[in-house]
């Protein structure tokens, strides 16, 4: 079977973002972009299940400008066979991406889309899901664990209280959680040769999504600063602080 | 317009998040009603009639609503929809996975984690790890939204008087099926909902030293323990534990921070508690930056001097 993954092309999580002075987003000209760290391990998990004999071609997914294309290609260095990008200026929001997901899915008829579970720009947590809901396919979210087998795959989720199991029938979508895997470094050998993959590009008009906003920002602020705190030189201080000061024990 | 709050629980009690999403809900006007889709989940609907300032309970029955799965509760949102201007969620791993999959089937854009309600169909939400916040204003007639219940009062869970009314529930979907948990059992307070919590990092270096060292501060100070990513990628901590953007988001009374260096994703998930403590023997630790008492010590002589001092 086939495997879809969907890939996002993100700040990179290292970098402290700036929020501009007018208002109208973060500052993201000259800041070092890559794949959203979930996603990788989407792509990772894919790949297993290929080295695994469980599934037979892995698809890279990415929706935005043109500068995707550098993330598709390294989800192709990791090892995806083919990769796809839909290419728009416009902001996508998580609506928009899962029908376009949705319309490659009616298209390639993956077995399996892998997902991650959140982007850590918008931190929305939604794609997957509603990708699910809209090809009314199962989902399996926040995934640490995952089995296939018999049309079947078996999933351990982190729950709020600690790990649930969960059995889905196949196709289904499966988002990934931070432990499901530890992805690979990417090699040179395999930098060049994801070179040479294919990589196809479409516009959302030509899958037939409209891809218009639903949710208008209307300002992005800083978060409230904290006050300066101070050091204690020792734990006796700490405790009297504690106690007479902040109130708290 | 009405807001509907699809209540978190446990077939018999109705957890904390209800509570602060029902006082989000709240303030986005109009009737209040609460679904409790569960299995024998009786208890659970008087305990959600109870909750001051809820109008009505909708409650729906069948087995297959046990384990909360998404697409049988979805399910079940969906059939109540029409009647609603608001369809509330808490911001928990059981709201997340349901909420965006009722918002797609609707044909609407989800709001995630609002942190507060500015007017019925303007919120505001952290973005970018919490180190931007975004106010969005939502286009569609129906609101789907999921609520961060650290940036909400919990509602009083008794005072109110609802009329329940039994609701026959949505077939089973059939796409999916619950095999077992392994839910980590203790006694301690549960961490989103703790006044005081404390919480390690990679510096405690193993398992047993992490519950030998941090164990008897959290039982002195009633507390729940938290761990950075470090510490539970490390095997010192379960993963529940996990204290940032991918883990918890707490807001405590008083954060205890031991042996973190305070990475933006670990900030991410506590900046918002009232009282910081960081103890860390690393002068450089951007935990000092956030922290509102440092003390730059070596916690394995400073946490057993604070326990002799409490």
């Amino acid at each position: 079977m086939k495997v879809l993954v969907a890939v996002k092309r993100v700040v990179d999580y290292n970098v402290k973002v700036r929020v501009k002075s007018d208002g109208t987003g973060v500052d993201i000209a000259n800041v070092k972009m890559s794949m959203n760290p979930f996603d990788e391990i989407a792509v990772e998990e894919a790949v297993r299940l290929r080295e695994k004999g469980a599934v037979t071609e892995v698809i890279a997914v990415s929706c935005g400008v043109t500068q995707c294309q550098e993330t598709l290609r390294t989800a192709m260095a990791i090892g995806a066979d083919r990769a796809i990008l839909v290419e728009t200026a416009e902001e996508l929001q998580p609506l928009a991406v899962a029908k376009v997901l949705k319309a490659l899915v009616d298209k390639e008829q993956p077995g399996l889309v892998i997902l991650g579970k959140q982007a850590i720009d918008d931190d929305c947590n939604q794609t997957g899901q509603m990708l699910a809901a809209l090809a009314d396919l199962p989902q399996a979210t926040f995934a640490s664990k995952v089995e296939v087998a018999g049309g079947k795959a078996s999933v351990t989720r982190e729950v709020d209280g600690g790990l649930e199991t969960i059995s889905i029938s196949l196709p289904a979508v499966i988002t990934t959680d931070l432990r499901l895997n530890e992805p690979r470094y990417v090699t040179l050998p395999n930098i060049m040769k994801a070179k040479k993959k294919q990589l196809d590009i479409f516009k959302p008009a030509d899958l037939g999504v409209d891809v218009a906003p639903r949710i208008k920002t209307l300002k992005v602020s800083e978060p409230p600063k904290r006050s300066a705190g101070i050091k204690v030189p020792d734990v006796a201080t700490l405790v009297s602080k504690l106690k007479n000061d902040a109130k708290v024990i | 317009m009405a807001c509907l709050v699809i209540a978190e629980h446990d077939n018999n009690s109705v957890k904390g998040a209800t509570l602060n999403t029902v006082t989000a809900a709240a303030q986005c006007g109009g009737d209040l009603h609460v679904l409790i889709a569960g299995a024998n989940a009786g208890p659970a609907a008087a305990a959600a009639a109870k909750i001051a300032g809820v109008t009505k309970v909708l409650h729906a029955d069948g087995a297959y609503f046990a384990h909360g799965l998404a697409e049988n509760v979805a399910a079940q949102v969906l059939a109540l929809a029409s009647n609603y201007s608001h369809i509330v969620f808490p911001a928990t791993a059981s709201g997340k996975n349901i909420a965006p999959r009722v918002a797609a089937k609707l044909d609407v854009g989800q709001v995630s984690d609002i942190t507060k309600v500015v007017s019925p169909d303007t919120f505001e939400r952290p973005i970018y790890a919490g180190n931007a916040i975004a106010l969005v204003q939502s286009l569609d007639a129906t609101k789907v939204l999921t609520v961060r219940t650290t940036g909400f009062d919990p509602a009083a869970a008794t005072g109110g008087s609802a009329t329940i009314e039994v609701l026959s529930a949505a077939a089973d979907a059939g796409k999916s099926t619950f095999v077992g948990s392994e839910i980590a059992k203790n006694d301690r307070p549960e961490l989103t909902a703790a006044k005081i919590i404390v919480s390690g990092g990679r510096a405690l270096g193993s398992s047993e030293k992490f519950n030998e060292v941090l164990t008897p501060l959290a039982d002195k100070l009633g507390a729940a323990l938290g761990a950075s990513r470090a510490a539970v990628d490390a095997g010192y901590a379960p993963n529940d534990w996990q204290v940032g953007q991918t883990g918890k988001i707490v807001a405590p009374q008083l954060y205890v921070a031991c042996g973190i260096s305070g990475a933006i994703q670990h900030l991410a998930g506590m900046k918002d508690s009232k009282v910081i403590v960081a103890i860390n023997k690393d002068p450089e630790a951007p935990i000092f930056s956030v922290a509102d008492y440092g003390l730059e010590a070596d916690l394995f002589t400073a946490v057993p001097e604070l326990i002799k001092a409490l």
